[in-house]
């Protein structure tokens, strides 16, 4: 049962909210547990997903709230094997980058595995109650992992990202229940809502309302500054987890739940969907080049990265919005490493993430491991083929060059930004040729970093040699019977 | 009218006197030397034990039982006559610790007489009736706001408390009087008949006013609300979480058996651009005010007990736009989140209580470092703050989607876009009240306790129970509301 993915890393943060302070210690085995377990369902249910011709497999669909026709439904197709398996796989890392957290380290990783098994439960529920709730049950433990093991600006950075994601769900509760009232199906149910008719007076005001709500998750521009301030704010195994999941929550709301209820909305609206995204991409891409804070410089390309996946979505077609799933779980694996090597193998060493500062450490030769691993991130966040971005931006832009041609400019525009700020930081943080230092020898990297860093990067590599799996994968999910209205929007119109 | 039939129909509440005449007559005792005999520990067990067998009779009535219309008994009335024994139970437990020293028995008599017109608000339908039950809850509320009489904000509170209640209640008479001389009867079933065959006046819409202006003060909605704050913040713990659940709980509940039973016909429509005269529209205003002034006062509040007071306001505004739907789940949205409200109320008052105790004073800064100290009271207060944010897995997550559900399905079928106004303004004020509930849990959990001056760390027992229920009945109706929902829905059925 796929519902293992959830009930374990719930489980889990239970054990560890009751485990006693003297076996502090076992904390991060138990987490490295539930969320490794739910990486091998993950992988299991992936490898399985071929073997049946079903859209959702394992599906399970209870009764729990009958006074609002609200079922316990959830299942899996193939985008959201992707996602649970991206989620899998910051879960593991994620344990793994913070072996070293003192400061009750219960509390924390009780609190990492409560986001990981929302954000599971969140992409398998086919009831929008029941993925509303999982949304929602991020807000609360992320706002305390920023709040209490943060870093630069914590109270500011956890303080405004919580309120900006709660501003964003009170627009997609408005949307939802209009839904559910206007459908007329006394359900809350995915496949009642998207199958019910709506006026195209209702769908104008509803789609932009419910699909804002999700967008704002994922970084849309120009409601994204809470991203970068959150998450540089946050611990490194929040800040995977945030910028590498729970953004993802946003992009997989639009896709899963507003764009295929409301497609007359979403045809209206399309149009002003992509010019938002292509100047998310751009102006992230271009803040991004005006930091000085390693982290900030990260937190911003996320919005660029994500700008990709909106506008992918904005495609409407099959090419372009398997883009955005695979960008999707293409940055999530990158975000991660990013985020990991600067917060955690960097940082922590240093104790500075300035891009001058750091040049003068020589990181080259004092950090070879941590070096190597960001120059393998940059090239894979550029998007150079063999890593998992290349695929994604490739199968985004040729989307988009059938849907609205002028727009592969603005993105082509935003690659060029994107490999220009990236390497300028990686030059200037680790290339760069100072003069010698006597600064003391930075301890070497720990084997949980180096077994972290090397599980990212070879999900990355292979996703981008060999995509073809995941393709298939998300290809699958996209012939479903939710997605059919969405991909006929563009055909019908000549 | 048989007074054996009286009798049995209202047994419930004899066995609360009797036991709340017990109380007091122990508490009056004196000992050897003057002092009184009994613990307040034993006289609080005899009432609590007073309460529970109160429940348990409750529950050997006939299942339907009516005294010529004046008090009925069917099973809405005792599911909510069993929640205000449930309110009355938990408040109990915060007496032995926190209730003013003196004069125990009297002021465990009191809660219980309070409790005794409580639940008889809840079975009355008739207007006599209920502005006698309410009147014998509020005058007991009273004193039991200034019981403490050393005290000057106790004084305080109950002065105005009493003031405003007496105001309302002035109101609150007239109105049923002018509704009673238009359709010519008290009770509230046949004041329906009558109006479905009488045009509607001015006069009759004053009486409506006038009614809902009382009751408006009953469930605290803006304008009606000014008494709040001080009440709460001046008030003993107990008496402050008594008024804050219980008392709510009884006037959303008349308020709603009135509305529907009698003026179901005259409802209006508070719809966008489709404004037509009723008592929705009046209540459509309330509830805009009570949710903005509400959320916007909270912001600037640093007594954490006046902070909960404007958060109740905010909350009656939350809970008025169920009533507005007018239909059973509207209804049935209303009655649920009364419940958790009143339970999360209590518990909330709970752990002020505890602090105030420890440090002196319920500002915002005296709850730094909570969580080091008693960190079960700590995490019980997130869950009683997080909840009335409104946020999963937690009853408030729900009971405030199902509120707001019923608020957008209540206008013309099928077209969700009438009360959107409404709905919209509620949701955009509970993003606002998160930024103050965190603001206080960021003290509890992220700050250092201020030095320690020596006072007792962890959670008291008897406290602990009570936030442990508490807390834990909130966690589990977030997670599965349908066990307190489906034997409202039952009862709603029944009644119809």
């Amino acid at each position: 049962m796929i519902a293992w993915t959830f009930i374990l890393a719930f489980a889990g943060a239970a054990a560890l909210l009751v485990l006693p302070k003297a076996r502090e210690s076992a904390s991060r085995w138990i987490a490295l547990a539930a969320g490794g377990g739910g990486l091998l369902i993950a992988i299991q249910h992936c490898l399985l997903y071929s073997k049946n011709t079903d859209t959702f497999q394992s599906v399970t669909n209870w009764e729990w709230i009958p006074a609002l026709g609200i079922r316990f439904h959830i299942g899996a197709d193939g985008i959201s094997l992707v996602m649970l398996l991206l989620t899998g796989l910051i879960a593991v890392t994620g344990v793994l980058f913070s072996w070293n957290v003192v400061k009750n380290p219960r509390l924390f990783f009780a609190l990492f595995l409560t986001i990981i098994g929302a954000c599971h439960g969140v992409f398998l529920s086919l009831d929008v109650f029941l993925l509303f709730f999982f949304y929602e049950l991020v807000i609360v433990p992320k706002f305390f992992l920023i709040l209490l093991w943060g870093s630069t600006n914590r109270e500011y950075g956890a303080m405004k990202l919580t309120l900006y994601s709660v501003a964003a769900s009170a627009l997609i509760f408005l949307g939802l229940m209009a839904a559910h009232v206007a459908s007329g199906t006394g359900s809350f149910g995915l496949f009642e809502l998207a199958a019910a008719d709506y006026t195209r007076g209702f769908q104008l005001w509803a789609f932009p309302v419910l699909f804002l709500g999700f967008a704002v998750l994922a970084g849309i521009w120009p409601l994204h500054t809470w991203a970068p301030t959150g998450h540089v704010a946050a611990p490194t195994a929040a800040s995977m987890l945030l910028a590498g999941v729970v953004m993802k929550l946003g992009s997989y709301g639009a896709l899963r739940v507003a764009m295929p209820l409301f497609p007359e909305g979403l045809a209206a609206w399309s149009g002003v969907i992509a010019v938002l995204a292509g100047a998310g991409v751009i102006f992230g891409a271009l803040a991004a080049f005006a930091q000085r804070d390693l982290k900030f410089v990260i937190g911003y390309s996320s919005i660029a990265h994500m700008g990709f996946v909106l506008l992918g979505l904005a495609t409407l077609n099959h090419i372009g919005l398997s883009g955005a799933v695979m960008q999707m779980f293409s940055h999530g694996l990158i975000a991660g490493l990013l985020f990991a090597v600067v917060g955690r193998m960097i940082y922590e060493r240093t104790r500075t993430r300035d891009l001058d500062e750091l040049g003068g450490f020589r990181l080259r030769h004092a950090l070879p491991a941590a070096t190597g691993v960001f120059i393998v991130a940059t090239a894979a966040s550029i998007g150079l083929p063999g890593f998992s971005g290349f695929v994604a931006e490739l199968s985004i832009l040729i989307g988009a060059w059938r849907a609205f041609p002028f727009y592969v400019l603005l993105g082509g525009i935003g690659i060029v930004l994107t490999a220009a700020f990236s390497l300028r930081a990686l030059n200037r943080a680790f290339l760069a040729e100072e003069e010698q230092t006597d600064r003391p020898p930075l301890p070497p990297l720990t084997r949980p970093e180096v077994i972290g860093a090397g599980i990212l990067v070879t999900a990355t590599v292979l996703a981008g040699i060999q995509p073809q799996p995941l393709l298939e994968l998300i290809g699958r999910g996209l012939d479903g019977p939710l997605f059919e209205a969405v991909l006929q929007i563009r055909e019908v119109r000549p | 009218m048989n007074y054996l039939e009286f009798l049995i129909l209202v047994l419930p509440e004899a066995v609360l006197t009797m036991t709340a005449l017990i109380v007091i007559g122990l508490g009056a005792k004196s000992g050897r030397g003057g002092a009184n005999p009994f613990s307040s520990g034993f006289l609080t067990a005899i009432g609590a034990a007073g309460i529970v067998a109160a429940g348990l009779v409750l529950a050997l009535l006939p299942a339907e039982a009516s005294l010529g219309g004046m008090l009925v008994l069917d099973p809405l009335t005792r599911l909510f006559k069993w929640v205000i024994l449930a309110m009355s139970l938990l408040t109990l437990a915060l007496v032995p610790g926190w209730a003013p020293p003196a004069h125990r028995g009297e002021y465990l008599g009191l809660i219980l007489f309070a409790t005794v017109g409580l639940s008889l608000v809840i079975s009355s339908e008739d207007l006599l009736m209920i502005f006698l039950a309410l009147e014998l809850a509020s005058l007991s509320l009273y004193i039991l706001a200034g019981y403490n009489c050393d005290d000057s904000y106790s004084a305080e509170a109950a002065m105005k408390y009493f003031l405003f209640g007496s105001i309302s209640a002035a109101f609150l008479l007239f109105g049923m009087s002018l509704v009673y001389g238009y359709t010519g009867s008290t009770h509230l079933a046949e004041i329906g008949a009558a109006l479905a065959d009488l045009p509607t006046e001015p006069i009759f819409a004053l009486g409506v006013v006038m009614m809902l202006a009382g009751l408006g003060f009953k469930v605290v909605a803006v304008p009606f609300h000014l008494w709040a704050p001080d009440a709460y913040q001046g008030a003993p713990a107990p008496s402050a979480a008594l008024i804050a659940s219980g008392s709510k709980v009884a006037g959303f509940f008349i308020l709603a058996k009135i509305l529907l039973l009698s003026f179901a016909d005259w409802d209006g429509s508070a719809d966008w651009g489709g404004f037509a005269t009723g008592w929705v529209p009046f209540l459509a205003l309330l509830a805009a005010l009570s949710m903005v002034f509400g959320n916007l006062s909270a912001l600037a509040q640093t007594s954490v007990r006046r902070l909960l007071a404007y958060s109740a306001v905010a909350h009656g505004g939350y809970i008025l736009l169920g009533l507005l739907s007018g239909g059973t789940v509207g209804i049935a949205a209303v009655l649920f989140y009364i419940t958790l409200y009143g339970m999360t109320a209590i518990g909330a008052f709970g752990v002020v209580a505890l602090v105030e105790q420890r440090r002196g004073g319920d500002s915002v800064a005296h709850f730094a470092g909570l969580a080091k100290e008693a960190p079960f009271t700590a995490g019980c207060f997130l869950v009683f703050l997080i909840s009335l944010a409104g946020i999963p897995p937690l009853a408030g997550f729900f009971g405030k989607f199902f509120l707001f559900t019923s608020a957008l399905g209540g206008s013309a079928a099928g077209d969700p876009s009438g009360l959107v106004w409404l709905v919209s303004l509620g949701l955009g004020m509970n993003v606002l009240s998160l930024y103050y509930y965190l603001r206080v849990l960021k003290q509890v959990f992220a700050r250092p306790p201020a030095e320690s001056t020596g006072h007792a760390t962890g959670t008291p027992p008897l406290l602990g129970c009570m936030l442990a229920t508490t807390a834990g009945a909130i966690i589990f109706l977030g997670c599965f509301p349908n066990l307190l929902l489906k034997p409202i829905e039952a009862a709603l059925r029944v009644v119809g």
